[in-house]
């Protein structure tokens, strides 16, 4: 327990450290401790690594869905999980959509870390709301929970997410 | 007439709100499999507009309030969660949909380590697999992947595991000899190799003979270096020579070729002659004049 707390204060101190912005700051990040299936051991460093990165993650994906830019995924994001938000902004701005993304809770747990150190599995319980916009226009908006399986790859000095899939 | 008049008034104004709020109402499956075909039924009148939206995907449509806007195989194929609105003359109205990873597998991510490594070592190679489907959705209910590390020489190794939240893993034990062995993750008819070359250990049992080059020098020679599995150990190894005479010592490395490692090195009456490779340590030799 005094490691998740751990966990969860550095986590949250390098989000608001990072310039999060308000809605960024206010959510609410727990982990849990690792579940890890696999003979990889996991170093507090990396952990801490994978999940800050995570963060900075939806921060990017917020922005990208919002202002319709997929270069913004570019540090973040590869592989499936850049080509779907790609595709996705492509869909949004031929149909004069965009949409806000405002997470609330992040409830986090590791469950897997390839032996050959190459990936990281994720459980993440999000609380979000998104807000639809068609042309401005506020469509709808609706409160969110949903547990989302990620898959990260190291880079060359960051993780980034390969998967990101709400179930 | 006057009655009737007001009796067709009274229903006129009864329908009257009706037909003026028709806007749309949705009826949405609660979940759909990855890329089927499915039908979102609207009720209401008049011109709506349906939104499909979440991470993977955004669908916009013009739909007729009251039919069924129709969305076909292939066209919602991403696994996540999306909001199904209808905005129409009426209130907006917001649901959730699922969209589930497809059940059959289509495509596997193969992660092994390493790609090359001693003959031997048990636990010493590994697997990781992740199962997508057709769409390159990541498929987290539970599905069996069979590994098998096959040599040519010794019986197949396999192992069933069944994967949680789309992942599984293996540990196989490298083969007794050398070459290239088949390392393959399959789920159901998918399937992904992995070439993993296994190469031989350490030296074992390492000896040399020695014998007189001439009145000055003594031939020092390896028997072929092989493995504790019998394998050859390749040319270019380094193996060690070292002679020790009074207070002196000489050291010769000299790399294997043809299987055995030789050399010539001064004949000191009385010298101790030892022979290694890296830490391996082989016989020794008192040299006495023949």
């Amino acid at each position: 327990m005094a490691r998740a707390l751990l966990v969860y204060g550095l986590v949250l101190g390098a989000g608001i450290a990072a310039g999060q912005g308000a809605a960024a700051g206010q959510a609410t990040v727990r982990v849990a401790p690792s579940r890890l299936q696999g003979p990889h051991v996991l170093a507090e460093q990396t952990e801490q690594g994978a999940i800050r990165d995570y963060l900075e993650a939806w921060k990017a994906m917020r922005a990208a869905l919002d202002q319709n830019q997929p270069g913004l995924l570019n540090v973040d994001f590869v592989g499936t999980a850049k080509d779907k938000l790609t595709e996705t902004i492509h869909e949004q701005a031929a149909a004069g959509i965009h949409t806000q993304y405002r997470d609330r809770a992040h409830n986090l747990q590791i469950i897997f870390y390839s032996p050959e150190g190459l990936s990281i599995e994720l459980i993440d319980t999000v609380d979000y709301d998104v807000q639809v916009f068609d042309h401005d226009h506020s469509v709808s908006t609706k409160q969110i929970h949903a547990r989302y399986v990620v898959l990260l790859t190291p880079a060359e000095v960051r993780w980034r997410v390969r998967v990101l899939q709400a179930e | 007439m006057i009655r009737r008049f007001a009796i067709a008034l009274i229903l006129f104004v009864l329908a009257a709100p009706a037909t003026i709020a028709q806007g749309g109402s949705l009826t949405v499956p609660d979940s759909v499999a990855a890329g089927s075909a499915f039908s979102i039924h609207t009720s209401g009148s008049g011109q709506g507009t349906l939104y499909i939206v979440g991470l993977g995907q955004v669908i916009k449509r013009d739909v007729q309030l009251g039919d069924a806007a129709f969305i076909a195989e292939g066209s919602l194929h991403n696994a996540g969660q999306y909001l199904v609105i209808l905005t129409g003359n009426g209130p907006t109205e917001t649901q959730t949909l699922a969209v589930t990873p497809a059940a059959q597998p289509a495509d596997l991510t193969f992660l092994a380590k390493p790609s090359r490594l001693p003959v031997g070592l048990h636990d010493g190679i590994t697997g990781a697999v992740y199962v997508f489907d057709a769409y390159g959705n990541l498929i987290t209910a539970p599905v069996p992947v069979n590994f098998e590390l096959s040599s040519p020489s010794e019986p197949a190794q396999t192992r069933t595991v069944i994967t949680q939240d789309g992942a599984a893993w293996t540990e196989m034990n490298s083969t007794a000899h050398q070459g290239s062995d088949k390392f393959v993750a399959h789920v159901g008819s998918v399937a992904s190799t992995r070439i993993v070359g296994q190469v031989p250990g350490d030296p074992c049992g390492l000896q040399m003979t020695a014998s007189p080059a001439d009145q000055r020098k003594v031939k020092l020679a390896t028997a072929p270096v092989r493995d504790c599995n019998g394998n050859a150990v390749p040319d270019g190894t380094i193996v060690t020579f070292t002679e020790a005479y009074g207070n002196s010592q000489s050291t010769v490395d000299v790399p294997i070729k043809r299987g055995v490692a030789e050399v010539e090195m001064p004949a000191h009456p009385g010298a101790v002659i030892s022979v290694a490779s890296g830490v391996v340590m082989g016989n020794q030799i008192h040299w006495e004049r023949p």
